[in-house]
């Protein structure tokens, strides 16, 4: 049973290095195919043509132009392993500083966005299937639609100009107030900026959850065990509290684990909106200025967060469900 | 008058109404690509008002204008590139279903690739490896949809395989192809048609997601993306029509493609109408 429970993790780790190391070379690749000059994007063809040819020459080494693919990727990989993910291109930093930043700035978002939205979209669904057919689950099965119909980052926009620009309670932007020493900035400060992306995020993962807590609420009431609990008189809250919890948490949890890509790319739109200094607006300029270190590792770090969402989900699973556990039809 | 229909009329009506809204804005918003680009300064930053309902932007264009063309945009290239990605989960599903073990994996492993990237950060990357533009985002959409829509089919062709009347059409003597096309097609039919219209609404947010960011259309394009992404810029200074109503047009047509796949979904499986 134990014994068999590690045969299973062990594979799925075996398989999470692959599909990492796959995504490498599939980002690496799609980076090498690129048509796009990245000394015409990042210098400029002014200052390109009043440049000397050891100059041109010098910056085409800086940017990688003109070396073998294969080495390149061979080279790179033998420093990633090391530790060593380059020097970003476009802030020149190395890029496990650049990312070190960014990645707290977009954790503190996310996992925010994550809870908050796991708790309400849960509770949402909870009720919406304990009620099913009456105005409030028409009400959250529309409100899912809806949100699942909108952009991310045009609700990102409707808000900043809700409580940015008309209310002007909340920031518009940045994740510290401007012109403030690196040693003033407060937590209060850090949250006070975070609060509209992180509201954003949120209010888009609900509909996920929600509906698909609804469906296994709608389950439980029709079983005969709550029909029974009925029959003794239990209703309402208590018999939602003895029979409907446990039932509906714990398939809730292992979905909201699968859900990390969503939150991943919705903090990619947000930030960008915001302006926020994170992972998902550092991808986004290290696209648009062809910094591939940045963008490999930063390619890597998400597939990584999602592909550990998806094997805590698959084990979780398994220690829930002894029917999968046995049958292994996970 | 909907109280004389039955559950299948209202459900037809439904898709129908919704497939006509949808038609019209696209064709409307294809006559009218001259019309969005005309700029007239002697009407820049006006509000909205009778004469132009979604106001005027900073060059003085009609934004209502701008907002049919910005969608009609998005709503073919979203649709066209859905249509492709669908096509390539029909291939794959029943490839994986049919082709014995190696195959299976093979293509199980590459949803799993797709699926562990992010969407938004793959649609970058393969909009940066085409070199942006219309081709980027146009492969982008159409080369990272198919997935979920690969299992599901898959799923289902293995379970067809083992259902009693395809082990005896087999036993009859019938050949691969034909039991392939005389028996499963048809049975998949329903579900990949549900799943195409399904997937329209996601290329299409994810196509103007990815303008948005700046790797989709170019600038000089009216796409939906575009003139969100614009609008930004100017929000700051209090013009809040400019985002407001784009993007609610753009929320309306998604949630119509929505309306539209789940009465399609009710008509071609009647069964789950009672779940």
């Amino acid at each position: 049973m134990e014994k068999r429970l590690g045969i299973q993790i062990r594979n799925k780790v075996i398989r999470m290095v692959l599909l990492v190391l796959t995504t490498s070379m599939l980002t690496f690749i799609l980076m090498k195919a690129s048509p796009i000059d990245p000394l015409q994007a990042n210098v400029g063809q002014a200052a390109l043509g009043s440049m000397s040819h050891e100059q041109v020459e010098k910056l085409e080494e800086y940017w990688g132009v003109g070396e073998s693919p294969v080495k390149q990727y061979v080279s790179w990989a033998a420093d990633f392993i090391r530790g060593d993910m380059g020097t970003s291109l476009l802030y020149r930093q190395p890029v496990a500083d650049v990312i070190a930043v960014k990645l707290a700035n977009s954790l503190f978002l996310m996992v925010t966005a994550w809870i908050l939205s796991g708790i309400l979209g849960f509770f949402l669904g909870v009720i919406s299937g304990m009620n099913r057919g009456r105005w409030i689950d028409r009400l959250v099965k529309g409100y899912c639609l809806l949100i699942s119909s909108t952009p991310t980052f045009w609700l990102a926009l409707l808000l900043l100009m809700v409580f940015g620009v008309w209310l002007k309670i909340l920031p518009v932007g940045l994740s510290v107030p401007i012109g403030v020493e690196a040693a003033g900035v407060t937590f209060f400060d850090r949250v006070y900026h975070a609060v509209l992306p992180a509201l954003t995020l949120s209010i888009t993962g609900v509909s996920n959850i929600a509906l698909h807590t609804r469906e296994k609420m709608i389950g439980i009431m029709e079983s005969e065990y709550v029909l029974f609990a009925r029959a003794r008189g239990e209703k309402g809250l208590v018999l939602f509290w003895h029979h409907g919890l446990r039932n509906a948490l714990l398939p809730a949890i292992t979905l909201h684990f699968a859900a990390v890509s969503e939150i991943f790319g919705g903090s990619v739109l947000v930030e960008q909106v915001f302006s926020y200094p994170g992972l998902g607006q550092a991808a986004v300029s290290a696209g648009l200025g062809s910094d591939m270190p940045l963008l490999m590792a930063i390619t890597i770090i998400s597939a990584l967060f999602v592909f550990g969402g998806n094997m805590i989900a698959d084990i979780l699973y398994g220690i829930v469900d002894p029917r999968i556990r046995k049958g292994g039809a996970a | 008058m909907m109280r004389h229909l039955n559950g299948r009329q209202r459900v037809l009506l439904g898709l129908i109404v919704s497939a006509v809204i949808l038609l019209t804005v696209c064709i409307g918003g294809a006559f009218c690509g001259d019309a969005a680009r005309v700029t007239d300064f002697s009407r820049k930053n006006l509000e909205p008002c009778l004469r132009y309902p979604f106001g005027t932007d900073w060059l003085g264009r009609d934004m209502l204008v701008r907002t049919l063309k910005g969608i009609s945009l998005s709503v073919l290239l979203g649709m066209a590139a859905a249509a492709v990605s669908a096509f390539i989960a029909l291939a794959l599903g029943i490839a994986a279903a049919t082709l014995g073990k190696t195959v299976d994996a093979v293509i199980s492993f590459v949803i799993d690739l797709l699926m562990g990237i992010p969407h938004i950060l793959l649609l970058i990357l393969i909009s940066v490896a085409l070199g942006k533009g219309f081709r980027g985002v146009a492969w982008g959409v159409a080369l990272t949809h198919w997935p979920s829509l690969a299992r599901l089919i898959r799923a289902e062709v293995m379970q067809l395989k083992e259902s009693p009347y395809i082990q005896i059409a087999g036993k009859l003597g019938k050949s691969r192809w034909y039991i392939a096309g005389k028996h499963m097609l048809p049975h998949l039919m329903p579900q990949f048609l549900t799943g195409l219209v399904l997937l329209f609404p996601h290329a299409i947010l994810h196509e103007s997601s990815v303008t948005f960011l700046g790797f989709g259309l170019s600038s000089e394009q009216p796409a939906i993306g575009i003139i969100l992404s614009e609008s930004m810029k100017y929000l700051v200074t209090g013009k809040w029509w400019l985002a407001l109503f784009p993007g609610t047009a753009l929320v309306l047509v998604v949630v119509l493609f929505y309306v539209a796949g789940e009465n399609l979904r009710k008509l071609t499986d009647p069964g789950s109408v009672h779940k």
